[in-house]
């Protein structure tokens, strides 16, 4: 079965960085940034392209700042 | 800096409800109430109720939820939030009426409010967030303090013998004949947050039955006040809370069988 | 004009808030005045008003509170434990600004105390009650037909200035039995822009609230609420009085004592003692003026009432110590003779040279 393709739009000025979409994602694409937003946090970003479009992330997430997208299913690869 | 991926050919699968405000949640990092905010308002926009939901917001630290919620809703003092319900749906009967409630305000000092909605069978959707501590007020027991667990009141941890029991609401409203459904669900895991919103929306749907009242507990966490981080929080809950107040389906008449 | 009836005080405060168009009402039981829950009960169906009672007056005041966030026209009713009880709702009510008719039934206190009737709930109703600087639009009523006449103006008031209205009467008014006429009532339209009837995509959501964090938010809410009072004590200042153009004294009193006050006006005008009556019809706004314009022209004022002197402050207020304000009562349900009342204002009237 082909692997589904995703990504993630954060809206770090609003994230909290309380990690539990990090945690909550399987393959780990997820993770702290190194510099802060203006509210001092260090905000989630997708550090790999492993993304699988499972929407774990945005279930958990306390602020809802995540979108989540996915590969057209006729441009999967 | 993170990655930057192409969103060519790519297709939203979801998005932040438009029934939420624009607006950042005063919440702490991590809170259960900014899932379970975000899980009332997906429905909302769903169901396409928008035009025809009240909400009742609790005193507690869900007090503004009616500057996230993009509903009409009243603020109800401490512990009334199911009286003023009431008055809204007696008034209006067609609606959809919903409380949304901590431990403190529902099952404290609202008790009574709480417990004669029930059993009157009030055609609302109760919301109630047990997170086992007051939050707003800085961490002093709840209710549903669990015996043993530390809170500003109780430093050295719940003791039944001065506190009594932490109560568990989910079975003592199912107990009474008002209710339709009643179901405990939590929000700290994805496939949690899954049935946590199917629970939820069960129980608005069931107000167009006009047959009782629906009742969602959402076992939730307090990391500020728990002192932990978010993460360990949902562990917590997981290894401490969910022994107590088990989760699952305590009551569902809504097909009438 | 409709009929005369016979009916008992509380029952036509009942029937008067259906003809005025109640669109609800929602209470709990408690003695001098559960017949205007069993009226609504019976009634309320008919008329397609919806009728609950509640499992505390705590629970009532709080149904009336989402019913009247809702837009709708909704009232309660109780004695003083109860109303006590309610004063966190209303304080709540008054800081959400929202309309809507409290009725108090007074009964002696404190405490349970007693059922029979009382005046001791003045300070209660006017100077607060509640927590925080509200006002509650107040009318008394002295006779059925005032209770009659006042129920569609209480909400009336109430909806003109999106305040809490209360009528406070007492046990003996609700209980006795008088003739009553019905006026026809016309409501003079509401704006139900501010409420919650869900929200419309044309507009922002509405909530009802009375919180406000922020200092300079609630100073600015309270501000608000304090023009609103001006222009209450402004325009709705309400009161009757008698034979005031001779008098050299002048008897103050509302409600059951005001009754009282009559015949007591007529015993001591028999005797050859130019005596008046002024009868505050709206507790607030109370009317200051006539008292402090009498003030200028009279030798004293003798207040009666049914409790150990409360409206008696407000006359002296009033009166600004330009005069020399007398004072009867009774207390803990006992009601005064007009006899023992004439006596009582003879000697204060004697003191004062008349």
């Amino acid at each position: 079965m082909a692997k589904v393709k995703g990504a993630v739009i954060i809206n770090t000025e609003n994230c909290k960085g309380c990690g539990l979409c990090i945690h909550a994602c399987p393959t780990d694409t997820l993770g702290f940034s190194k510099e802060i937003n203006s509210k001092g946090f260090n905000f989630s970003e997708m550090i790999k392209d492993e993304c699988i479009a499972c929407m774990s992330c945005a279930l958990v997430c306390p602020d809802a700042v995540i979108t989540v997208y996915r590969m057209k299913k006729d441009k999967a690869v | 800096m993170g990655i930057t991926v192409s969103l060519e050919n790519m297709e939203k699968i979801y998005e932040r409800p438009k029934t939420l405000k624009d607006k950042v949640m005063h919440y702490c990092p991590g809170c259960g109430h900014g899932v379970t905010h975000r899980l009332v308002m997906e429905l909302v926009e769903e169901l396409g109720i928008q035009h025809n939901t009240v909400g009742v917001a609790p005193v507690g630290c869900s007090v503004f939820a009616y500057y996230y919620m993009d509903i009409d809703m009243q603020e109800a003092a401490h512990g009334r939030a199911c009286a003023v319900a009431t008055g809204i749906k007696r008034m209006m009967p067609d609606h959809y009426v919903f409380t949304y409630q901590g431990d403190g305000d529902l099952a404290a000092i609202g008790t009574n409010e709480t417990i004669h909605a029930c059993n009157r069978g009030e055609n609302i959707t109760i919301v109630f967030v047990n997170n086992a501590i007051y939050g707003m007020t800085g961490g002093q027991m709840a209710p549903t303090t669990l015996l043993g667990q530390p809170a500003t009141t109780c430093p050295l941890g719940r003791e039944q013998a001065a506190n009594g029991y932490p109560i568990r609401m989910s079975e003592l409203v199912a107990q009474l004949p008002g209710t339709i459904y009643v179901e405990r669900v939590a929000v700290n895991t994805p496939a949690r947050v899954r049935k946590a919103k199917k629970a939820l929306i069960k129980a608005f749907k069931s107000q167009e039955l006009k047959k009782g009242t629906s009742f969602v507990e959402i076992v939730s966490n307090c990391p500020s006040n728990w002192k932990m981080t978010p993460v360990e929080s949902n562990k917590w809950l997981d290894e401490n809370m969910l022994p107590y107040y088990p989760l699952g389906l305590y009551k569902d008449e809504i097909s009438g069988e | 004009m409709s009929e005369m009836l016979l009916m008992k005080g509380n029952e036509a405060m009942a029937e008067a808030a259906i003809r005025a168009g109640c669109e609800g009402y929602f209470a709990y039981p408690i003695t001098p005045q559960s017949e205007v829950a069993e009226y609504m009960a019976r009634e309320a169906p008919k008329h397609g008003v919806v009728f609950l009672q509640a499992e505390s007056e705590l629970a009532a005041i709080n149904m009336l509170y989402g019913a009247a966030g809702a837009g709708f026209k909704v009232w309660t009713s109780s004695s003083s434990p109860g109303i006590s009880l309610m004063q966190e709702g209303i304080s709540y009510i008054a800081g959400a600004m929202l309309p809507c008719v409290i009725v108090n039934v007074n009964r002696g206190g404190p405490g349970l105390g007693t059922i029979q009737p009382s005046q001791s709930d003045y300070f209660q109703t006017v100077k607060g009650g509640g927590h925080g600087d509200y006002r509650l639009i107040t009318l008394a009523p002295s006779t059925v037909q005032e209770i009659a006449d006042y129920m569609g103006l209480a909400f009336d008031l109430a909806w003109k200035y999106r305040n809490p209205a209360m009528i406070l009467m007492d046990g003996a008014l609700g209980q006795m039995m008088e003739k009553v006429q019905f006026k026809p009532y016309t409501d003079p339209g509401r704006d139900l822009s501010w409420s919650t009837r869900g929200k419309p995509e044309e507009r922002e959501s509405n909530f009802i609230t009375s919180l406000f964090i922020k200092p300079e938010e609630m100073e600015q809410v309270n501000l608000q609420l304090q023009k609103t009072y001006r222009e209450i004590e402004q325009n709705e200042v309400r009161y009757d009085s008698y034979e005031v153009d001779d008098a050299e004294m002048v008897l103050v009193a509302y409600g059951l004592s005001a009754r009282i006050a009559s015949k007591v006006m007529h015993i001591l005008r028999d005797k050859g003692l130019k005596v008046g009556l002024v009868k505050p019809i709206t507790l607030w706004p109370y009317p200051y003026k006539i008292l402090s314009d009498l003030a200028d022209r009279v030798k004293g004022f003798f207040v009666m009432e049914l409790n150990a002197g409360q409206m008696v402050e407000d006359v002296r207020l009033g009166v600004n110590g330009k005069k020399e304000v007398g004072f009867y009562g009774r207390m803990g349900g006992m009601i005064y003779s007009p006899e023992e009342v004439a006596e009582k204002a003879e000697a204060f009237a004697r003191k004062i040279g008349m």
